[in-house]
């Protein structure tokens, strides 16, 4: 397919942009196969926007004679509105957009069509590979082997294609386990604590199904994890009354009986269209500027999602507080395995180990636990809180994810290696994205896409010393301890930089932010300077001495 | 004294600890746990305390205080913890000025410096700097020995052409004799900001030297001949007031008035609004969705953006029309300090400094009789008289500061300081309703102020990101008042609650950060100075190398005393980016344990060990 076909009218002059808090301007707006282009003709003050086509969550037009206005909302919640003069023009453009932000083939997206200007120092496709990550923990354990038993992705389509799992279990083993649980998910490693040798597994239910149909090699497997009179505890990310429905349909939870060392707890954590609706009413009460404060409020109430941050971040917490505190292994998971179960295993990481706030490490976190662990990316991310497809597999289950992070971040502002702009990034790229990173919903989807050699990836870009220096938080410094967050809701606060972003002026806040880091740097200059002239200073006394001897 | 009392953490389901000795002094409560920190409480500020019913443990005691701290204590004995309830009533409760700590108070100044403490704010210097008097403007000695209004300060500017009897007539015709006069002059635009209480209209009744008391202050603005006359109030309270002969300002008998109504509610709907807000931040357990109903409920932030919108109304009025506003409401002297504060506030960079923001207290509070002593209850008096007024325009500035974080000289310490010390009654400048008041009390020769004692620690209390270049093309700072700016202050309202706050403190690191640079500065000068010296030395050596020999080394040359090898120059202040005592138990996870073992008994408690984190 061609994209001129779908572009009717490529080029439109005299076309007005208005965003929140900019002065109008005018200027010429260009379509091309994958951007939207406006640039302002006026010389003392050239802007350009470009804005992706796959950004563009929804579009609505407007006639008010022969001017035909657009409203276009993003992905990343902006909102812009385009005066077009001619009805015609107006028209071919709103079609072809709407055309272009809606292409229903990935290989279609820009990802496969974008060229770096860059020149790539680290292909990030194999930046953050598990076989490295399995080097780090056999310096520090034996217990635990790589398996390829997924290398065709026939065992578990979502898994990739090497797992860590304990020793003890061989392959065929695995296979059988994969038969018990739902979507061929057997229980995997997701995160070892080295403090303790604790181990955190992450899976899918079981499928006891109604007559509580159990697997033994799922036991061992589970079991290979505990020392030897210890316990480990089960997270089930859903209700207990949820759990006992889903043995209707042949899913179903750990039974006691065969689980004996094992202790279950319910932690209900929000799914799909629930959290998608909360979204979408959170951010419906951030764009009205005309509340009054009881209006606000109630709707802030009412979209819940503050209370699905707490609830995440109090289920992190117990896992974490059961590895650290508790000396015992966990296992997480909820029906699939692919949402609320990352969620929960990733945060908790965030809080237990140091690593997963440097950057790299973050990004780390990211692949292994979100990419590789087969979290459905495109499904999730097709479309943000201003779509009306209202599609029951989209869901801002990352978004929220990234959400806690920043309220941990918050409460500890000097323990992150990076900075808001740095999860504000991997929003905007979960979303729309001129990387192959985000595409696709698991790996073998990525790699039937053959993504690697056709895309660039995202780390390739950010991990670029020009790029990283933006994303760094100049407060930071190591900090080794477990960090356990308050989750009052007098301590968490509405994520501003995403849901106010566009909505307020943020000069005075930006200025404000640049003159924290300007504290910071110019201390640093004038430690080194004070550093440089003390031993200036020792030099000529040594020399000194040296004449007077 | 009593030993083995608990002190309970407010918010902990687990019954968390620590165990202590309290103590009761003339002045504080004091409890020292049995790692030796101390907790101090002073008896004026405690507002409430409440002995509930008796445990097995002991039998609880309830403190909560007007800095929003709330203790909770079990004594051991019923008998000592009545005791303890009797005394904190007592001493708590005063019933004379006199006996209130400011009188006691001796802060190891000597008389000269007392009296200079108190010449610190100077109100007639600041008029002088806002400038006047001048051709419109001048100070009238009507009220000089308190004869026309009790409650307003001697000195009074009022327009040239208000005589005398235009001034005795409006006075009569105002609530408690509150005449409009001067507040805040505003030199660039010419315009003024006045001050007074609601007329005694009642229905139909007109007084003519009012109205030539407000065309004279119209006529006092050569750039605009419109005045506005803000009645701050809601429109059907104004109405009310009509029935008891008072009211607002009926238009058709005030030339060039525009009349306007802000609707800000009356100290009675800000108390009970305060007491829900406490209610329901207090509370353990909470849900988000109950916070934020609870938030809604109280109404607070309704009422900051209710204020902080009046003061902006004010403030463009004069910025941008030109125009001089009246500002009242019923007596003129709570939500009318409020708005013609923050409204000079919003026009004037000099209130944004530490000395400026002390003057505009002192001006627009304390000599305009702002009843401190009866909205903080410093006297055991009429509960019906306390509101949080003052603590609303501290956290409207705090809400400006948020979010125009390089315009404010002063922290957020500063006015958490402020807030601590109008209810301390440490110091004298908060005592009484009035000024006249206050003469009588001797306050200036008894007590001391509290001004110079916080810029000794200024250091404490200045903004790192401070500009003080901040915008100057702007004429007014003019916040955002869209709902969502508006956050409830976990500062204030959960000052002493640890554990609600973030771990590591950027706004301390950055601070302690700015503070080293300023250290580091200097280092540098000194170290250049001695390596130009040293340089200038060796010249000489190499000259003059044998008699150089000969002398001893000059002292300076010794190895300095600031200098030791391979030491950094200044430890960055570890506590800052430390992390505070983070732990599970501090973070209600807790209150999954009960949900868990709701759910299936059989299963072992999640309560964890309380082992501190050390760093």
């Amino acid at each position: 397919m061609e994209f001129a076909e779908l572009i009717k009218t490529p080029r439109a002059d005299n076309v007005v942009l208005h965003c929140p808090f900019n002065v109008a301007v005018e200027g010429t707006l260009c379509l091309t196969g994958h951007h939207l282009i406006f640039s302002s003709r006026r010389q003392d003050n050239a802007e350009e926007l470009w804005l992706l086509h796959s950004n563009i969550d929804s579009i609505e037009k407007r006639f008010v004679g022969s001017l035909g206005t657009i409203i276009i909302k993003c992905k990343d919640l902006r909102i812009i509105q385009l005066d077009i003069p001619g009805m015609e023009e107006c028209l071919n453009i709103a079609s072809s957009i709407e055309a272009l932000s809606t292409l229903d083939s990935v290989t279609l997206m820009y990802p496969f069509f974008y060229r770096p200007m860059f020149e790539v120092l680290e292909d990030g496709w194999s930046s953050f590979l598990l076989e490295q990550e399995f080097e780090l923990l056999s310096s520090v354990t034996n217990e635990w082997r790589l398996s390829c038993v997924n290398k065709e992705f026939s065992v578990c389509p979502s898994y990739p294609a090497v797992v860590i799992v304990p020793k003890s279990v061989d392959d065929e083993a695995l296979r059988k386990v994969a038969l018990f649980r739902h979507g061929g998910r057997f229980p995997v490693l997701s995160y070892y604590h080295r403090k303790n040798g604790m181990a955190m597994l992450r899976s899918s239910q079981p499928l006891t199904g109604t007559n509580g149909r159990r697997c033994k090699e799922d036991e061992k497997l589970v079991n290979a994890t505990l020392r030897s009179g210890r316990r480990g505890f089960v997270i089930d990310t859903r209700p207990l009354a949820v759990a006992q429905q889903a043995r209707a349909k042949g899913g179903g939870f750990e039974q006691e009986v065969h689980y004996p060392q094992w202790r279950r707890i319910h932690k209900y954590i929000e799914r799909f269209n629930i959290l998608q609706e909360s979204f979408i009413k959170l951010v419906e009460a951030c764009n009205d500027q005309s509340h009054n404060m009881d209006r606000w409020l109630s709707k802030l109430e009412a979209s819940n999602w503050l209370t699905h941050i707490k609830e995440l971040l109090t289920a992190a917490c117990l896992a974490a507080q059961c590895i650290d505190r508790e000396g015992a292994s966990v296992l997480v998971h909820g029906s699939e395995g692919t949402d609320s179960t990352l969620q929960v295993t990733s945060l908790a990481q965030i809080i237990l180990d140091p690593r997963c706030r440097t950057i790299r490490g973050f990004e780390a976190l990211v692949v292994r636990e979100w990419l590789q662990a087969g979290h459905p990316f495109q499904q999730r991310c097709a479309q943000s809180a201003y779509s009306n497809s209202k599609q029951k597999w989209e869901a801002p289950v990352f978004l929220l994810f990234l959400e806690c992070v920043w309220q941990i971040h918050r409460q500890f502002p000097c323990s992150f290696e990076f900075n808001e702009q740095f999860l504000l990034l991997l929003f905007e790229h979960a979303y729309a994205s001129q990387f192959g990173t985000f595409l696709g919903n698991n790996e073998n989807e990525r790699a039937k896409l053959k993504l690697p050699q056709k895309t660039m990836s995202l780390w390739s870009w950010v991990n670029r010393p020009e790029e990283l220096s933006r994303f760094q938080n100049p407060l930071y410094e190591a900090n080794s301890l477990v960090i356990w967050p308050s989750v009052a809701p007098q301590s968490l606060q509405l994520w501003e930089g995403v849901f106010l972003r566009w909505n307020r002026p943020s000069k005075f806040l930006e200025e404000a932010e640049e003159e924290r880091i300007n504290i910071i740097k110019y201390n640093k200059e004038l430690q080194a300077k004070v550093n440089a002239l003390r031993r200036q200073l020792a030099e000529m006394e040594t020399d000194e001495e040296g004449q007077e001897e | 004294q009593v030993e083995q009392v608990k002190l309970l953490d407010r918010f902990s389901t687990s019954n968390k600890s620590l165990t202590g000795t309290l103590y009761l002094t003339a002045t504080h409560l004091l409890f020292i746990d049995s790692s030796q920190r101390e907790t101090w409480i002073l008896h004026h500020h405690i507002a409430a305390v409440e002995k509930l019913p008796l445990t097995t443990s002991g039998c609880p005691l309830v403190i909560q205080c007007k800095n929003f701290r709330i203790v909770h204590f079990v004594v051991p004995r019923e008998r000592d913890c009545h005791d303890i309830y009797n005394s904190l009533l007592q001493l708590s409760r005063t019933a004379k000025y006199e006996e209130l700590y400011a009188f006691s108070y001796n802060p190891k100044q000597n008389e000269s410096e007392q009296v200079k403490g108190w010449q610190l704010i100077d109100l007639a210097e600041e008029y002088k700097r806002m400038g006047v008097p001048n051709d419109y403007w001048q100070l009238s000695d009507a009220n000089r020995d308190y004869k026309i209004c009790e409650t307003y300060p001697r000195e009074l500017y009022v327009p040239r052409t208000a005589s005398k009897p235009i001034i005795v007539g409006s006075s009569k015709f105002r609530s408690k004799g509150r005449f409009p006069v001067l507040s805040y002059y505003h030199k660039n635009k010419e315009a003024a900001i006045c001050r007074c209480s609601q007329p005694l209209s009642g229905f139909s009744a007109r007084c003519l030297e009012d109205e030539h008391m407000l065309q004279a202050i119209s006529k006092a603005n050569p750039s605009n001949r419109y005045m506005y006359v803000m009645d701050t109030r809601p429109k059907l309270n104004a109405m009310a007031n009509r029935a008891a002969g008072k009211g607002y300002e009926n238009e058709d008998n005030y030339s060039n008035i525009r009349f306007q109504f802000v609707g800000i509610e009356n100290i009675h709907v800000m108390r009970s609004s305060l007491q829900k807000l406490l209610e329901v931040s207090g509370t353990r357990g909470l849900s988000v969705n109950d916070f934020l109903s609870g938030l809604e409920n109280s109404g607070w932030l309704r009422h900051i953006k209710a204020v902080l919108d009046a003061a902006v109304f004010l403030a463009k009025a004069i910025a941008v029309e030109s125009a001089s506003v009246l500002v009242h409401c019923s007596d003129g002297w709570d939500r009318t300090s409020q708005v013609c504060s923050l409204g000079a506030l919003l026009l004037d960079s000099y209130y944004r400094t530490i000395k400026g923001f002390m003057v505009l207290i002192e001006k627009d509070w304390i000599s305009f009789g702002h009843k401190f002593s009866d909205r903080c209850c410093q006297l055991d008096g009429d509960p019906k008289e306390i509101s949080p007024v003052f603590t609303q325009f501290l956290e409207s500035v705090w809400n400006l500061t948020e979010q125009f974080p390089q315009a404010f000289e002063y922290n957020e310490a500063f006015l958490l300081q402020i807030h601590e010390h109008v209810h301390s009654c440490q110091f004298g400048n908060f005592l009484g309703n009035c000024q006249k008041e206050r003469e009588d009390l001797k306050l200036k020769e008894k007590t001391y102020s509290l001004w110079p004692f916080l810029l000794s620690e200024q250091k404490k209390y200045q903004n790192p990101l401070y500009n003080p270049d901040f915008s100057p093309e702007l004429t007014l700072l003019e916040p955002n008042t869209v709902s969502f700016n508006f956050k409830f202050w976990r500062n204030m309202y959960h000052q002493f609650d640890r554990s609600m706050h973030p771990r590591q403190s950027m706004y301390n690191l950055i601070m302690s950060t700015s503070e080293q640079n300023k250290q580091l500065e200097e280092d540098i000068k000194e170290l250049e100075a001695k390596i130009k010296l040293r340089n200038g030395q060796s010249d000489v050596v190499l000259v003059k190398e044998e008699e150089q020999t000969a002398r001893p080394a000059p002292v300076a040359l010794k190895s300095p005393p600031c200098f030791q090898k391979e030491q950094p120059p200044m430890p960055v202040n570890d506590a800052v980016r430390a992390i505070e005592g983070s732990n599970t138990a501090d973070n209600r996870y807790s209150e999954l344990v009960s949900e868990f073992s709701k759910a299936e008994p059989a299963v072992v408690s999640l309560e964890y060990g309380v082992a501190r984190m050390t760093c």
